[in-house]
C-alpha cells in the first residue's frame, strides 16, 4: 500500500492497454469517508436525533414550552392522551380527512395524466393548470379559496350555486356538514397535481410496442386502457396512494387557516391539537406525548411504503 | 430546429390511443376527451381567474353580486397599496434567502454524505447508513414539540438559522443520491485517481457535474418545499420581519381585514415567483418532482 498513484502511469506511458489499476486507488476508495459524511450526520443529529430522543423525554415529563421546571411523570402523559376525547376528535378528523381526499387525489389525478398523455396536444396547457397550483403556498391557497367559498352573499361559489339554480348559502365552512368537505376540495385543487405528474411519468414510461401488439390484435381503446395501461401502473398507484395518505394525515395548514379547526371543532386535525396544547396551551410535554401516537400512525403506513418501493425496486431488477 | 423535429417525429414511435394509431387525428373519442380536458382545466384556472379579476377591481366594488369579472374600471390601486407597506417584499427577501441557503446547504451536504455512503468504505458505515435511512419515516412535524425547545436553547427562534437549519436535514435526499451514486460506473473516478488527483478534487470536479440531473431534482424540490412550507416557519418566527411569505400572508387577512381586493393583491404577488419559475422551468421542475416524488418523501 506504499505505492503511489503516478508510478503506474509513468509505467505505461505508450498506451498499449488499459492500465492495470494500482493498488493505491483502494486506498483511495477508503479515504476521508467519515469528512464526506460527517457535516450532513451532524446536522441531521442535531435536528432530527436529538429531538427524536429529547421528545421522548419531554413526553415523559410535565415540561412547559421553554423546557424549564421539568418533573418526570413517567406514563402520565401517554395514559392521559388515551383518555383525552380531544385526542380522539381530532385522530379521528384527520383520518376522517384522509380518507375523504386520498381517493379524489389519486383518481383524479389518475383521469388528468390519462387524458394529457393520450391528447398529446398542448401538454403545456395541462400542466400549467394542473400542476401549478401545487407550486403555491399554503397560505396563498388558502387565502384564494377563502375568497372563492366563504363570503355567503357575495361569494364566487354561492353565486355560481345560484347561477345554476342550486341553493346558495351553503355555509362551505361554517356548517360542519360542509366545512371538512370545503377542506378537501381546496387540498384536492391545491395538490392534486402532484400526482398527476407521478402517473405522467409512469404512462411515458410504458413500452409503446405493447400497444402496437394490442393494436394488431384488434384491441379497442377501452380494451387496452383496461388489459394494459392500468395492469402496468399498479405499482405506482400503490406508490402514490402510500404517499398521499402520509400526506393527508400530516394536514395542518388549509384547516389551521380556513377554519381554524372549526365549527366546533370539527375540522381540528391532529396537529393543530399538538400545536394547540404545546404552543398555545404550553403543556410542551403533554404535546410530545400525542406527537408520538399521532408518529405511531405515520410509522405503520411508512412501513407499508417501505415495503411496496422495496418490491418494486427488485421488480425493476429482474 | 425544424430538421430536428422532422427527425424526432419520424424517430417517435406512434401509437396514439383514440385515433387508430395513425398520429393525431381528430377522431370523435379524442375531440370528446379534449374537451373534458378543457373543462378541467377551466375548473382548475376558475379560482386563480376569480382572485386576479378580483384584484383589480376598486376596493368597493369587490362585494357586489352578480359574477362581474371587471368593475367599473381596472385599477393596481390594491398593489400598489399592498406594495407600499412593505411587509410583502420583506418577506419575499425572507424566504428567497432562506429558501436559498435550504437548498444550497441540503445539495452540499446530502451529496457529499450520499458519495461517503455510497463510495467509502469506513467502520460503521452500514450502521449510520442504516440510521439516516430510519429517518425518512420521521415526519418534520412530529418533531415541532422538542425541535421548538431545541431553537429556544440554541437561541435561534426568530432567526434565518432557526428556519433553516431544521428543514437541511432530509435523509429522503441522501436515499435519492445514493441510489444514483450507486449506478455511476467507477471507471471515471479510478481514471482520475490513476491521473494523482485526490478525493475531493474527484468529488468536485468529475462526480458533481456528472450528477447534475439529479442534484437539479433534488434542488428544485428542496427549494419549492422550503419555499411553500408553512408549520415550521410559523412555529419559531413570531416576529413579522423575520416571517417567511407564506406565513406573513395569513396575517395579512387579519391586516386588511376585509380589504378583499388588497388580500388577493397579495395572494397574486405571493403566489406569482414559483409561478414565474414554472413557466420557464417547466421541463425540469416536472422531472425534478417526479423523480424526487417518487422516490423520497
Amino acid at each position: 500500500m506504499t505505492t503511489t498513484t503516478r508510478q503506474p502511469r509513468e509505467a505505461t506511458a505508450p498506451p498499449v492497454g488499459p492500465p492495470a489499476p494500482p493498488r493505491g486507488i483502494r486506498r483511495h476508495w477508503s479515504e476521508h469517508g467519515l469528512a464526506f459524511t460527517g457535516p450532513f450526520l451532524i446536522v441531521y443529529a442535531l435536528f432530527l436525533i436529538v429531538p427524536l430522543i429529547w421528545g421522548v423525554r419531554m413526553s415523559l415529563g410535565n415540561d412547559n414550552i421553554a423546557g424549564t421546571q421539568s418533573e418526570f411523570v413517567g406514563l402520565d402523559n401517554y395514559a392521559e392522551a388515551l383518555r383525552d376525547p380531544d385526542v380522539w376528535s381530532s385522530l379521528g378528523n384527520t383520518v376522517w380527512f384522509t380518507m375523504l381526499s386520498t381517493a379524489p387525489l389519486v383518481v383524479i389525478a389518475l383521469v388528468m395524466a390519462l387524458m394529457a398523455h393520450h391528447l398529446r396536444f398542448v401538454s403545456w396547457l395541462w400542466r400549467l393548470s394542473w400542476f401549478a397550483p401545487f407550486l403555491l403556498p399554503s397560505g396563498v391557497v388558502c387565502l384564494l379559496w377563502l375568497w372563492v367559498i366563504y363570503p355567503s352573499d357575495f361569494g364566487f361559489a354561492d353565486q355560481l350555486l345560484a347561477a345554476f339554480g342550486l341553493e346558495p348559502g351553503i355555509g362551505w365552512l361554517t356548517d360542519s356538514r360542509y366545512a371538512m368537505l370545503s377542506i378537501v376540495l381546496t387540498t384536492v385543487w391545491w395538490t392534486v397535481g402532484f400526482n398527476f405528474l407521478l402517473y405522467l411519468a409512469a404512462l411515458q414510461a410504458i413500452p409503446r410496442h405493447l400497444y402496437e401488439a394490442a393494436e394488431i390484435d384488434g384491441a379497442g381503446g377501452w380494451q387496452r386502457l383496461r388489459s394494459i395501461t392500468l395492469p402496468l401502473l399498479s405499482r405506482t398507484t400503490g406508490v402514490v396512494l402510500v404517499l398521499q395518505l402520509l400526506a393527508s394525515l400530516k394536514i395542518f395548514d388549509q384547516v389551521y387557516i380556513m377554519t381554524g379547526g372549526g365549527p366546533d371543532d370539527s375540522t381540528r386535525p391532529i396537529l393543530q391539537y399538538v400545536y394547540q396544547t404545546g404552543f398555545t396551551g404550553y403543556r410542551i410535554g403533554y404535546a410530545s406525548a400525542i406527537s408520538y401516537i399521532f408518529f405511531a400512525l405515520i410509522v405503520i403506513v411508512s412501513l407499508i411504503h417501505l415495503r411496496l418501493t422495496r418490491r418494486s425496486r427488485e421488480e425493476n431488477a429482474s | 430546429m425544424s430538421a430536428l423535429t422532422a427527425v424526432r417525429n419520424a424517430i417517435r414511435p406512434r401509437g396514439d390511443e383514440d385515433s387508430g394509431g395513425r398520429g393525431a387525428r381528430w377522431t370523435r373519442g379524442r375531440v370528446a376527451l379534449l374537451a373534458c380536458a378543457l373543462v378541467l382545466a377551466v375548473l382548475w384556472v376558475l379560482p386563480l381567474a376569480w382572485a386576479l379579476a378580483t384584484s383589480l377591481k376598486p376596493e368597493d366594488e369587490t362585494t357586489d353580486t352578480g359574477l362581474h369579472w371587471i368593475g367599473s374600471e381596472i385599477t393596481f390601486n390594491a398593489y400598489e397599496q399592498v406594495w407600499a407597506s412593505g411587509d410583502l417584499t420583506r418577506w419575499m427577501f425572507n424566504t428567497a434567502y432562506i429558501a436559498s441557503m435550504t437548498t444550497l446547504l441540503t445539495v452540499v451536504l446530502t451529496a457529499m454524505a450520499a458519495y461517503g455512503f455510497s463510495r467509502t468504505e469506513f467502520r460503521g458505515r452500514k450502521l449510520l447508513y442504516g440510521l439516516v435511512m430510519a429517518g425518512i419515516m420521521v415526519p418534520p412535524q412530529v418533531l415541532i414539540a422538542p425541535l421548538f425547545a431545541e431553537m429556544v436553547a440554541f437561541g435561534l427562534v426568530d432567526t434565518y438559522w432557526g428556519v433553516i437549519l431544521p428543514q437541511v436535514a432530509t435523509p429522503a435526499m441522501v436515499f435519492i443520491l445514493v441510489k444514483f451514486f450507486d449506478g455511476l460506473p467507477r471507471e471515471l473516478e479510478e481514471a482520475a485517481y490513476v491521473d494523482g488527483a485526490g478525493r475531493w478534487r474527484v468529488f468536485w470536479r468529475i462526480v458533481m457535474p456528472l450528477s447534475r440531473p439529479v442534484l437539479a431534482a433534488v434542488a428544485i424540490f428542496t427549494f419549492i418545499q422550503t419555499w411553500n412550507n408553512f408549520l415550521w416557519p410559523f412555529l419559531v418566527t413570531t416576529d413579522p420581519n423575520a416571517m417567511t411569505l407564506p406565513v406573513g400572508l395569513v396575517n395579512v387577512q387579519s391586516t386588511y381585514g376585509v380589504r378583499y381586493a388588497q388580500v388577493m393583491a397579495s395572494v397574486i404577488i405571493g403566489g406569482l415567483p414559483l409561478l414565474i419559475v414554472f413557466v420557464f422551468f417547466q421541463r425540469q421542475i416536472v422531472r425534478g418532482v417526479a423523480h424526487t416524488g417518487l422516490a423520497g418523501q
